[in-house]
């Protein structure tokens, strides 16, 4: 396995960077490299589906997001006015801190789980194959059926709640996903539960990829295990630990089946999120001018996660 | 024993403990909702979903493969599994074999830009789907092809692109380049290099894109749902549906079964592949 990733170019991990990165790795040497107009003609349906599909679209949607366009496109330029407008929406304050309160709590959690689960396996254990497996198969099952998953088990109609009153504990509650101030924590519980084998396959790759004389080093020093790793591998390993934040931010920003599966954003809009208040508003509401502008915050929440990242990891390529 | 030996002991025993402990916490979703689909409808009606059902059946997995509802349309989630395996096999060849050949072109040809174009690429893979969504609907409506088989595949590929141009250029910018210096003494050119002598090679490569993109297709639901169209629903959209419907009784039982068939396809595929899907799931982890 391998420093995989956006552009996990050169992470620190030492694990032979192996070719599937998603990475901008080096390039071979150029010089044998020959022009041929079969390789341009082969790169034009790439290039247009880059320019027309993509780069066009986000071109179209930031400029709608600053104009009066409700039902239909208007193109006549009206600066700031959807942006005022989407702020002083609550649905959308809701949806907007629900990203950062969700962000947080997903970050925290899946990278806290993954990274334990990753020094956990690194211990030698036996059956660490089975262990493996276990932890990531949450990951090929799609946000919907975890969604709707995790909605049975935590609803208190037949989910733990009904449990433990059969055990003979009537009074006990607990009914957060039916609670609008709490219903966000059972979407980041959830969202724990499907990434952190992710974290943790990215993690355990890099330790084992730690060099074993600094294991050495620290047995004789007397250092305990757990001083090694908090206070000396961990710390080698940051810039993995970055592209894992990175990795789950990503995600954070994007979320949209989890959301519509486990609560569908509500109590309310209690749970809602960008990408959900997108949807609705540009399919269900029609209003063009609202979607685009808060598309448009999306598009930014997510420049601001991967600009700085992109940046430090090509200046690192090219140092 | 010694003291330190115990303490040792003790850790290990910690250690596997704590280990089994979250394994419980990863496994019994899973577990709850199989037992559930097994129990006939009384049972759901009663019981919560973590009692085991009292004589199993299999009842509530043939209504939900052939008679659940979504809305009146009561053929169940076997329409959505077609429609998905339709969607799936063009898109999943299409988008692979894309990915390969620009891949390719930008590793192993001089190109002008090669470097401006790999970023452009990059940059869109990690954009959110909202912020293209309207205007890609506007586009295939122009075209003509919005709310068909077609427009989700051709949305699929489009989707697909950036991620899997980037896995097959990073691949192939691995291989040693005497490669294709050799062949083109030869006199081969760009597409017989590709053919003959790249595609033999990226046997490895070319599993790991199609499992990650199997899994990542058929486990999509925004898309389906906004271009695929009323008769092309892929099964995630379908299995919403059902899930949500609020009329009359829920029937948890059909529910689960339902939820069970639609994750089976990308389980079974985890389960063989094993380390494939890891290492495609690491290396395309930008995609949503």
């Amino acid at each position: 396995m391998s420093a995989r990733l956006p552009v996990a170019v050169g992470t620190a991990s030492p694990p032979s960077q192996s070719a599937e990165s998603v990475a901008v790795a080096p390039m071979v040497g150029r010089a044998y490299r020959t022009r041929s107009r079969a390789a341009k003609i082969a790169l034009v349906p790439t290039i247009a589906i880059m320019l027309g599909f993509y780069y066009a679209s986000i071109s179209w949607t930031v400029y709608i997001s600053m104009t009066r366009s409700f039902l239909l496109p208007i193109y006549k330029f009206a600066g700031a006015a959807q942006y005022e407008r989407l702020f002083a929406t609550p649905r959308w304050h809701v949806a907007y801190s629900n990203m950062f309160l969700f962000g947080v709590l997903d970050i925290i959690g899946t990278l806290g789980l993954g990274v334990l689960l990753a020094v956990l396996l690194d211990r030698a254990v036996r059956f660490e194959g089975l262990f493996r497996t276990i932890m990531l198969y949450p990951l090929s099952i799609s946000f919907i059926v975890t969604g709707l998953t995790w909605q049975w088990v935590l609803s208190p109609t037949i989910g733990v709640q009904h449990f433990v009153r059969d055990l003979g504990w009537d009074g006990f509650v607990f009914d957060w996903i039916t609670q609008p101030d709490r219903a966000i924590y059972t979407l980041a519980f959830a969202g724990v539960w499907h990434q952190s084998g992710l974290i943790m396959a990215i993690m355990l790759a890099g330790l084992r990829g730690v060099d074993r004389e600094i294991w050495r080093a620290a047995r004789i020093e007397g250092i305990p295990t757990w001083r090694t790793y908090i206070s000396i591998v961990l710390p080698m390993l940051r810039p993995l630990i970055v592209t894992c934040l990175v990795l789950i931010a990503i995600a954070v920003v994007r979320s949209y089946d989890l959301v519509v599966a486990m609560t569908n954003g509500g109590p309310g809009f209690s749970s809602d999120l960008p990408g959900k208040f997108v949807v609705d508003f540009e399919f269900e509401r029609a209003n063009i001018g609202q979607a685009s502008a808060a598309a448009t915050v999306m598009l930014g929440s997510m420049l601001a996660v991967i600009s700085p990242y992109l940046y430090f990891e090509l200046a690192r390529k090219n140092r | 024993m010694t003291t330190a030996r115990r303490n040792v002991r003790i850790g290990r025993i910690g250690l596997y403990t704590l280990l089994v402990w979250i394994c419980l916490f990863f496994s019994i979703p899973l577990l709850v909702v199989i037992s559930t689909s097994l129990k006939t409808s009384d049972e759901v009606r009663t019981f919560s979903i973590f009692t085991l059902p009292a004589a199993p059946s299999l009842a509530a997995w043939i209504k939900a493969w052939s008679s659940a509802c979504t809305g009146l349309n009561c053929g169940g989630v076997r329409v959505g599994f077609l429609n998905s395996v339709r969607i799936l096999i063009p898109s999943v060849f299409v988008s692979v074999m894309a990915g390969a050949v620009t891949g390719y072109a930008l590793s192993h040809w001089r190109i002008r830009g090669a470097n401006a174009i790999m970023l452009l690429l990059l940059i869109c893979a990690f954009i959110p789907y909202q912020v293209i969504l309207y205007p890609l609907v506007k586009t295939f409506s122009t075209i003509g092809i919005y709310s068909s088989l077609p427009c989700i595949i051709a949305v699929h590929v489009i989707f697909g692109l950036p991620v899997m141009s980037l896995l097959f250029r990073n691949f192939y910018a691995g291989l040693p380049e005497e490669l294709v210096k050799a062949a083109r003494i030869d006199g081969a050119g760009f597409w017989r290099i590709f053919a003959f002598v790249m595609l033999p090679m990226s046997v490895n490569i070319l599993i790991v894109a199609t499992i990650l993109q199997t899994t990542g297709i058929w486990n999509d639901y925004l898309l389906g749902l906004i271009f695929a169209g009323r008769d092309n629903m892929p099964m995630t959209a379908q299995l919403n549906a059902i899930a949500t419907t609020s009329t009359g009784v829920i029937e948890y039982n059909v529910n689960t079964a339902a939820a069970l068939l639609t994750a089976l396809p990308p389980l079974i595929v985890y389960f063989v592949s094993g380390r494939y899907f890891v290492r495609g799931i690491t290396a395309g982890a930008v995609k949503g």
